[in-house]
């Protein structure tokens, strides 16, 4: 059974459940603190794509190079600064210092006295400093030295500003970039690939992942590149501020890096947990809520609430214990900053009162190893970040590669167009296709279909009739023979040009988001308003709209849920009737549509078919009984042609499946009995119709039994 | 709505609370006493040189933050419990509360929106608490705490605070306030890209086959460059959020250096205690920050919190009766007394006056067009409406007093949309009587017309059923769901619409099984097609919620016009010949 007859039953019964929109997680969007994301999908191949990924970038390399440059001055000037700051509180420090000393006295001689005096570690301090004693603060020299810093930080803060700005961009335009390639690469995309994914899964490529890649592009472009700058930066600064302490600030790197992991790799597994609890969960209560009806008159509301506290504690155990792992890191981070902080303090001091360190450098230094985790830790959780983007991106990137379908031929062929309407004679020549290799579906099949004629095609589920319109449409490509629409083998001509001559009413009734005006135009582009009403009163679409508050301008929301099915069927033939093809498809709703909205679909259907060759896909017999040719399929093989008389007297599948329609009980008097009531109670017009209809019926029975 | 509905779910979690704020502020001093060690190291161990002092001092520095990281973690501990607790409980009160609902109630609020009332919504307010008992709860005291310890250090200088802080609270806050807004548009103009896309993936034939491929491409082009304009306003404003907050940090520092200096200048300020109040200035200013962040947080919370409210405070209309009957005669008798049934606040009823009776063991059919009220007639006999007016009774007690587990096992309901549940079909089969045979289960397949598919799928009655029942086609579902019913052996069987999708002739097939099977119970049909309900003992014909005729189908024949109309439209739909 072909998957395509299986999606068209599945909308043709109007019983898919309402399904809210599809979204990879419950929790929506990534939380500011990164609070629970989901877990993280590991790519397949995490370098070609990542490259790939880069690869994108390239239309932009020039932003790309200003940006580096642009956060390498920014990072210089902001990891500057605190050296720079450390500078005042130097001159503060010994300006301090300087003041308990004698005026007038030179620093050798203060040091000398304090030397005798047996303060040596005190002497050992002042030594290095630049201080005259009894001075104070040299305010000029502060002043100085503070407006450098000024200049420095409000030029980093600057330079920073535009490189996130230049970056913003650029990760912009890719991301659109490609959004449009996957827009083209949708419309060159054969219709077997579409059949093939689900829908869902599909959807989520074009929308989620699409959205995952620009964020973490965004986010880890930015970031890393800061804050891998900064790393090196501040390295660079501590080492020239001081060695040893440098030394200390570096035992940071390992000690965070395994907090990360160790850390990162229980709540990693934990939040796997909870994220498939919560799908679980979530599964339960969509299920229960949507069945709600069923829950209550089946009598499980018990089991069902046992079975759900008992799912819902299960997540509530893997919550927590996710949140409590991942909420350590927090503090675990703080404590490694503290430890530094701490060891800074005491060694810093140490050393300044041996004088091997300014005071101003060990406040700078102190300034710098926090400087310095932080970035560490962001770099940590970015990891995370690329490898969500970069997963997403493979899988964009798996449908940017699937196989388009066959080019247009370069020198298209085109059918003769006859005004005259001899034109839609579609032969099948011999034609053999499958959807899978292995799976015979259509055999060597021939039928003609003459101009004008109505050609119905009936036969079980699965019989190959929605690929028998596939075929026609060149959704898919014949795996041999031809079919030729007016003596021009359809795989010749362009699909625009072949698509342009069909006209198709499919039971999946799909309609756009816009107005009903706007459905209707969709049938072809340049309609007047004139040819959208005509098509509309043709097809009975006008009655319906007259009565809406907002006529044609009615919008169709979402789920079209202000028109009934009936009345969004009427619409797409309407559609199709503008579209004045040469040949029309007719694929009949099964759905229980009211049943006099269905009386308009058939005439509506009627008025369409009038003067053009028709493919009728029937579900009800009754409708095709003046076809001039009906088609019965079984698994994939045409096993009769003929007229309806024909086939009945035949008695062969046609006639069996005929009876098994109707086996039910008789009500023929009642038929004209009905019609005489309607005439009865002056209801002349419609009734004259429905005698039309009911002898036709009539003298088409007479004509089979005969 | 989000503080007392948080607050009173927490309730039961106030000793988790009183932890998570007792360690909260034990973190939150030690790491506000960290500065003061610090200075205390320069002005009392550097400036005099007491080698000795520095390392005691280093030593209890240590020592508090072993401390401060024990509370933290303590405190996260209590909090995730807390954040964890409160939102299993919500879940849990959400779920009880629509499982007492009606369908009147479930109608209101649409499925979709419970689904996600009880799912995205609760996490958005555990999300809030656990992030407030992690780190919202010490920014506070880390703020006022910090301002207190720098105006300890310096009194004269703290006119600092009282300047960067609002001038932080103001830069963040422009930039937040400028970006909400765009943030919203963003979220529309994604949703439109995404809208765009959806259409075009789920009406592709149809774009195909009017070549519209070109129109199509052009109104995404549109929604993508709609989507990438707004994505560069709110990404601009994003670059300017780190730079301004490093620059109000920054310039804070520079002024604490230069205004200090005049302190320590005059001798009435330490250069340590500088350095400490330099600290505490940068920690207060953290905290705001991360306050102002988390704020941004809270009105969506909210609005989540106002949504799960609004469903936790509705009063179902349905209510189990305090006197049930808990003994029914098992006839099957179904009677309406001037049953109407309205929406609150609808202007038109849905259904009016309705007065009929049916006899046990036979068969009634309603029939109408959509939006006639055949569905709502039908749910009023399980209950999953009331009647506002008049009395629906079954074997001649009103439903109302029927205890509703005896009434549910008295009823077997086939919906108009087939709904599977997740599992296999054996476990869907026995969903109205868990102990039925295999036996039983086959038997009913037999008569639903669904034993050969069932047979042929691999595993039998253990093949598995996905969610919704969205692996087997529509009229298998309706087959199933049909068998279902049957399983459960009720005294009345309610079929809404149920054979829509069946063919007619496993249609006619399944009818004829279905009367020899399920003997003297009566049988409640809501049907579209005439063929279907043609030998009911007697048909009611509903228009716009009104019985508009009945009888049996030649009796309407002759009497009902409306009748008269629906048969003679589907006389060409449909051979009833």
């Amino acid at each position: 059974m072909s998957t395509t007859e299986d999606a068209a039953n599945e909308t043709s019964t109007g019983s898919t459940p309402a399904q809210p929109a599809p979204q990879r997680g419950p929790m929506g969007g990534r939380g500011p603190m990164g609070g629970g994301g989901a877990p993280v999908e590991k790519p397949k191949n995490f370098g070609s794509s990542l490259k790939r990924l880069m690869g994108r970038l390239r239309p932009e390399s020039f932003q790309i190079i200003s940006v580096t440059i642009l956060a390498v001055i920014g990072v210089v000037f902001s990891v500057l600064g605190p050296k720079l700051l450390g500078e005042g509180t130097n001159i503060i420090f010994s300006g301090a210092i300087s003041a308990q000393m004698p005026a007038g006295a030179t620093k050798a001689e203060v040091i000398a006295g304090l030397r005798a005096s047996g303060q040596d570690q005190l002497a050992d301090m002042i030594a290095p400093m630049q201080l005259t004693p009894g001075e104070g603060i040299d305010f000029a020299a502060l002043g100085t030295v503070l407006l450098g810093v000024l200049a420095l930080y409000v030029l980093a803060s600057v330079f920073m500003w535009l490189q996130g700005f230049v970056l913003n961009g650029s990760v912009q335009r890719t991301i659109y970039r490609l959004r449009e390639d996957i827009e083209t690469k949708l419309n060159a995309l054969p219709l077997s690939y579409f059949d093939k994914m689900q829908r869902g899964e599909l959807l989520s490529r074009v929308t989620n992942d699409i959205d995952n890649v620009s964020q973490s592009l965004q986010q880890t472009l930015s970031q890393a590149l800061t804050s891998i700058l900064t790393v090196i930066g501040v390295v660079i600064m501590m080492f020239s501020i001081s060695p040893v302490l440098a030394g200390v600030a570096l035992v940071t790197i390992p000690l965070t890096v395994l907090i990360t992991v160790i850390i990162g790799k229980r709540s990693q597994k934990l939040f796997v947990s909870q994220w498939k609890h919560t799908g679980e969960l979530n599964a339960r209560i969509e299920e229960t809520f949507t069945g709600h009806s069923l829950v209550k008159v089946f009598g499980r509301q018990k089991e069902t609430n046992a079975e759900f506290t008992a799912k819902n504690d299960e997540l509530y155990g893997a919550s927590f214990g996710a949140q409590f792992v991942s909420g350590i890191i927090m503090p675990a981070m703080v404590f490694v900053g503290n430890l530094v902080y701490v060891a800074i303090a005491v060694i810093g001091g140490l050393m300044v009162a041996s004088g091997q360190m300014l005071l101003g450098d060990v406040q700078a230094f102190i300034q710098y190893s926090r400087q310095f985790t932080q970035p560490l830790s962001q770099l940590g959780s970015m990891a995370n970040l690329l490898q969500s983007g970069v997963a997403s991106a493979e899988r964009v990137f798996e449908l940017l590669d699937a196989d388009e379908q066959s080019p247009d031929a370069a020198a298209p062929a085109s059918a003769p167009l006859k005004a005259d309407g001899g034109s839609g004679r579609l032969v099948f020549d011999d034609v053999t296709f499958r959807y899978a290799e292995d799976k015979p579906l259509i055999e060597h099949l021939n039928l003609v279909a003459e101009p004008g004629h109505t050609i119905a095609i009936v036969g079980p589920t699965g019989a190959g009739k929605t690929t028998l319109v596939n075929l026609i449409m060149r959704f898919y490509e014949l795996n041999s023979g031809r079919i030729t629409l007016d003596g021009v083998d359809i795989a010749t001509m362009t699909r625009a040009d072949l698509r342009g001559r069909m006209g198709m009413v499919l039971q999946d009734t799909w309609l756009f988001g816009g107005t009903i005006r706007d459905n209707i135009a969709y049938g072809r582009s340049g309609a007047t308003e004139e040819e959208i009403l005509a098509a509309a009163k043709a097809t009975y679409v006008d009655r319906f709209v007259r009565s809406l508050p907002d006529g044609y301008d009615t919008v169709l929301d979402d789920e079209a849920g202000n028109i009934s099915a009936g009345e969004k069927q009427l619409i797409t033939i309407a559609r199709a009737f503008l579209a004045q093809p040469s040949v029309l498809i007719l694929d009949e709703a099964t759905s229980s549509v009211d049943t006099r909205t269905e009386l308009l679909v058939q005439k509506a259907m009627s008025a369409l078919r009038s003067d053009r060759t028709s493919f009728v896909i029937a579900h009800r017999l009754s409708t095709i009984r003046d076809a001039d040719l009906i088609v019965v399929m079984e698994n994939g093989h045409i096993v009769e042609q003929g007229t309806h008389s024909a086939l009945l007297v035949q008695g062969g599948a046609y006639y069996r499946l005929y009876n098994a329609q109707f086996e039910a009980p008789a009500i023929e008097e009642a038929e004209l009995s009905a019609v005489e009531t309607l005439v009865e109670r002056d209801n002349a017009e419609r009734a004259e119709a429905l005698r039309g209809e009911v002898l036709r019926g009539e003298v088409a029975t007479e004509e089979g039994i005969a | 709505m989000l503080l007392p509905l948080v607050w009173r779910y927490l309730k039961p979690y106030r000793w988790l609370l009183v932890g998570v704020v007792v360690f909260q502020l034990a973190q939150s001093i030690a790491s506000l006493y960290l500065p003061t060690l610090n200075a205390d190291i320069i002005d009392q161990g550097v400036a005099t040189g007491d080698t000795a002092y520095i390392l005691s001092a280093g030593a209890w520095m240590l020592a508090i933050t072993l401390g401060q990281v024990v509370c933290s973690v303590i405190a996260v501990y209590f909090g995730a419990r807390a954040a964890m607790a409160l939102g299993r409980d919500l879940r849990s009160g959400v779920f009880e509360k629509v499982g007492e609902f009606s369908e009147r109630e479930v109608a209101t609020f649409g499925a979709p929106s419970l689904i996600t009332r009880s799912t995205n919504d609760v996490q958005q307010v555990q999300m809030l608490v656990l992030m407030t008992c992690t780190m919202m709860v010490s920014a506070p005291m880390l703020c006022i705490g910090g301002i207190i310890m720098a105006m300890q250090q310096d009194l004269e200088l703290s006119w600092l605070i009282a300047v960067a802080v609002p001038v932080l609270l103001i830069a963040v806050g422009l930039i937040i306030w400028r970006m909400v807004p765009l943030f919203r548009s963003m979220q529309k103009r994604v949703d439109r890209v995404n809208t765009v896309l959806r259409e075009q993936l789920t009406g592709i034939r149809v774009i195909r086959a009017f070549v519209r491929e070109p129109i199509e491409t052009e109104r995404f082009a549109t929604a993508n460059a709609e989507l990438t304009d707004t994505a560069l306003r709110t990404g601009r404003l994003m670059a300017l959020m780190f730079p301004v907050v490093m620059l109000v940090l920054n310039l804070s520092s520079i002024a604490v250096l230069w205004f200090g200096a005049f302190r320590i200048e005059d001798g009435s300020m330490q250069v340590g205690t500088l350095t400490a109040f330099l600290s505490y200035l940068m920690q207060i200013l953290m905290a705001v920050m991360m306050a102002t962040f988390m704020a941004v947080m809270i009105p969506r919370a909210a609005v989540c919190a106002d949504r799960i409210q609004e469903v936790l405070s509705t009063e179902p209309s349905v209510r189990p009766p305090s006197n049930p009957v808990v003994n029914l005669n098992g006839i099957g008798s179904i009677e309406f007394d001037g049953v109407s049934f309205s929406y609150p606040g609808a202007e038109q009823p849905v259904l009016t006056g309705l007065d009929f009776r049916t006899a046990p063991g036979t068969t009634t059919a309603v029939i109408g067009s959509t939006g006639s009220g055949k569905t709502t007639l039908i749910n009023l006999l399980p209950r999953l409406f009331d009647a506002t007016d008049g009395t629906v009774k079954v074997d001649g007690v009103d439903v109302r007093d029927i205890d509703p587990e005896l009434l549910w096992a008295h009823i077997g309901l086939v919906p108009q949309k087939p709904y599977l549940f997740s599992g296999t079909v054996a476990s869907n089969l026995r969903y109205g009587k868990s102990d039925a045979t295999d036996t039983e289960l086959w038997h009913a397949l037999e008569v639903a017309q669904a034993r050969d598919f069932v047979a042929a799928m691999p595993g039998g009655l253990d093949a598995p059923i996905s969610q919704g029942g969205t692996n087997v086609s529509g009229g298998q579902r309706q087959r199933l769901a049909i068998a279902r019913a049957l399983v459960k052996r009720p005294a009345i069987y309610i079929f809404d619409d149920s054979f829509s999708a069946l063919d007619l002739t496993t249609d006619a097939n399944l009818r004829r099984a279905l009367r020899a099977d399920i003997g003297d119970a009566t049988l409640f049909i809501v049907a579209q097609r005439v063929s279907t309900i043609i030998d009911a003992d007697q048909i009611l014909v509903l228009e716009h919620g009104e019985i508009v005729g009945r009888g049996s189908h030649d009796e309407l024949l002759e009497s009902s016009e409306t009748y008269a109309e629906i048969v003679s439209s589907q006389l060409t739909a449909e051979e009833a010949a």
